[in-house]
């Protein structure tokens, strides 16, 4: 974990973004430059294809295109950790993505971490996470999951991380991080451990467990922090499920989403972020553009049933490659507070979903469909 | 022993006996005729788990609230009809259907106890098959045998099962006919109900 000694990996990772990151910014001249100098190299090695990117700095000249983002912020999400002595998997897979992201050049004005730090809610998990986020450069704000809540209702996340439900303001957009995950107490009569309503929470498909809900408290505190916003103000809101019913029996759903809905409905448009399903998943009710978030653990099947309509699958992920169907990634937030989505994908192709495919309803910037169909 | 203590000391034995066996010796707890069998089968359970507190042990009730199982078919149809007197097929009871419908499910809600279980499965870094398939999603079992590449060979349901085990799992591969596996495979394939049978599909 420490950051002194860079991976072959890393340096071969910062180079290529360096050469990519000035690539963009060309105009024809220095392309010209570019390309004579990465000739000469070619035939200084004799005519070889270099073993690595050509570290080639060329002058910025390009202006800014004119639907450029106000800001980018990076994300991390649902990396289920247990202890790493008992599974290495994760943990490792947890400090890639922070690598991914520290190194994004330049840094996003923040790192927003999506929940479910942990898998079963134990102190040295949530101690662990909380060890490998540190190594961020760039400055966390952290949403919490029911896998980081149920073995103590808490505690532990909030002496590490703070209260759950809070909101700030930078650059001109509110952002707000809901705690969506409050079930009903289905324990108490069945006389369960805390250990035991931690894993009964921890199943997807554990049907004892209730249906997430944000609660009449947060959403009377949502309606009074959002009053002071006019309605065209840009908000995003985050939560760790998705803030609408897609699929109740995996609790892909929120039960008293509509009740939230309306409360953001006035607005001219509202971005909510959401972790918990580990896929590509996009859908717009109304004013309301909903972005998922990918896992660092491991992909979701989609939901048997109720797929929004926006959403292009991604093609079921493979078995034999552990990376695959995962990983992090990007959200540029626009001026007016909507946002493209960028799914960085460990064993694919990045894919954008930008500000045109949910404002357009779908029509304009696709992004490209997957070659293979889920089961 | 004089022949009328003989008969005596048997007509105790028996009641005894069917007291243990049938658990209704006592007056005022018989079924009455005019209930359904199920419904006698189910009074009886009912009033053995009553008197046996410590016994009883709900593990199918308990799993089937926790993980949705796809139900058995029905076949109350093989009751209709003329019956094949004298013949093994075609001559069923409505105990015959009963007893089909409960063990299998005995044995899906066992596979379903072992898929959501990493200790059962032998696993070693807390993996269980439901955190990448919950209610067995995306396991296909109608798509084999095929072909995989990854394996280089034609793979049965078991071998994938397997293949997860030793993998994601870290556990060491089940013998294909072991108790453990047999169930896996009935949860699995009972998940897919009414999915049409595709072998070799990618």
């Amino acid at each position: 974990m420490s950051s002194r000694h860079k991976s072959v990996e890393t340096r071969y990772l910062e180079e290529r973004q360096r050469v990519f990151g000035s690539l963009k910014n060309l105009d024809r001249r220095s392309f010209l430059k570019v390309s004579a100098a990465a000739l000469a190299a070619a035939a200084a090695n004799g005519l070889v294809p270099p073993a690595s990117f050509m570290p080639v700095s060329v002058a910025h000249g390009a202006p800014e295109a004119t639907d450029a983002p106000a800001f980018r912020f990076a994300y991390i999400s649902d990396s289920h950790l247990y202890a790493k002595d008992l599974n290495d998997r994760f943990a490792r897979a947890l400090m890639r993505a922070v690598d991914d992201v520290n190194n994004l050049a330049p840094q996003p004005d923040f790192v927003f971490y999506g929940g479910d730090l942990a898998q079963l809610g134990q102190s040295h998990e949530l101690d662990l996470g909380a060890q490998i986020l540190k190594n961020l450069k760039a400055p966390l704000k952290i949403m919490v999951g029911e896998h980081d809540w149920y073995l103590d209702m808490g505690a532990k996340w909030r002496s590490l991380f703070g209260e759950p439900t809070y909101s700030w303001d930078h650059k001109g957009v509110h952002f707000v991080v809901l705690m969506s995950v409050v079930e009903k107490d289905f324990w108490t009569a069945r006389g369960l451990t805390p250990m035991q309503r931690m894993q009964t929470v921890a199943g997807l498909d554990n049907g004892v467990q209730s249906s997430f809900m944000v609660g009449p408290e947060q959403r009377a505190w949502l309606e009074k922090d959002l009053a002071k916003l006019p309605n065209n103000a840009p908000l995003i809101v985050f939560s760790h499920s998705p803030l609408y019913k897609l699929y109740k029996n995996w609790n892909f759903w929120t039960d008293d989403a509509d009740e939230v809905q309306a409360i953001l409905k006035r607005f001219d448009r509202v971005v909510v972020i959401h972790g918990h399903t580990h896929q590509l998943l996009t859908n717009r009710i109304g004013n309301i553009h909903f972005h998922g978030l990918l896992s660092t653990a491991w992909p979701w099947p989609y939901a048997p049933q109720g797929m929004p309509e926006l959403t292009i699958q991604m093609s079921r992920p493979d078995p034999f490659n552990p990376n695959d169907g995962c990983g992090d990634g990007e959200v540029h937030v626009h001026a007016d507070g909507l946002v493209d989505k960028i799914y960085n994908l460990w064993n694919r192709n990045p894919i954008t979903v930008a500000k045109g495919y949910t404002e357009s309803g779908g029509k304009k910037c696709v992004p490209p469909k997957p070659n293979r169909p889920g089961y | 022993m004089s022949p009328s203590a003989k008969v005596l000391a048997v007509a105790v034995t028996c009641a005894i006996v069917a007291g243990l066996v049938f658990g209704c010796a006592e007056e005022g707890t018989r079924p009455s005729a005019a209930q359904t069998p199920e419904a006698i089968v189910a009074d009886h359970m009912a009033q053995w788990k009553a008197r046996n507190p410590d016994r009883a042990n709900p593990w199918v009730e308990e799993e089937k609230q926790r993980h949705k199982i796809q139900p058995s078919a029905d076949n109350a149809d093989v009751l209709k009809g003329e019956q094949a007197a004298g013949q093994t097929y075609g001559n069923y009871t409505q105990r015959d259907v009963l007893v089909w419908a409960r063990e299998t499910e005995k044995l899906v809600v066992e596979g379903s106890r072992i898929f959501h279980n990493a200790g059962r499965l032998g696993g070693t870094v807390g993996v269980s098959c439901d955190m990448c398939h919950p209610d067995a999603a995306n396991t296909h079992p109608e798509t084999y045998p095929k072909f995989q590449p990854q394996m280089g060979r034609v793979a049965l349901l078991r071998d994938m099962i397997n293949w997860c085990i030793q993998h994601p799992v870290r556990g060491k591969a089940l013998a294909p006919d072991s108790p453990e596996m047999r169930a896996l495979e009935a949860y699995i394939v009972a998940q897919r109900k009414g999915e049409k049978l595709d072998y070799g599909k990618h």
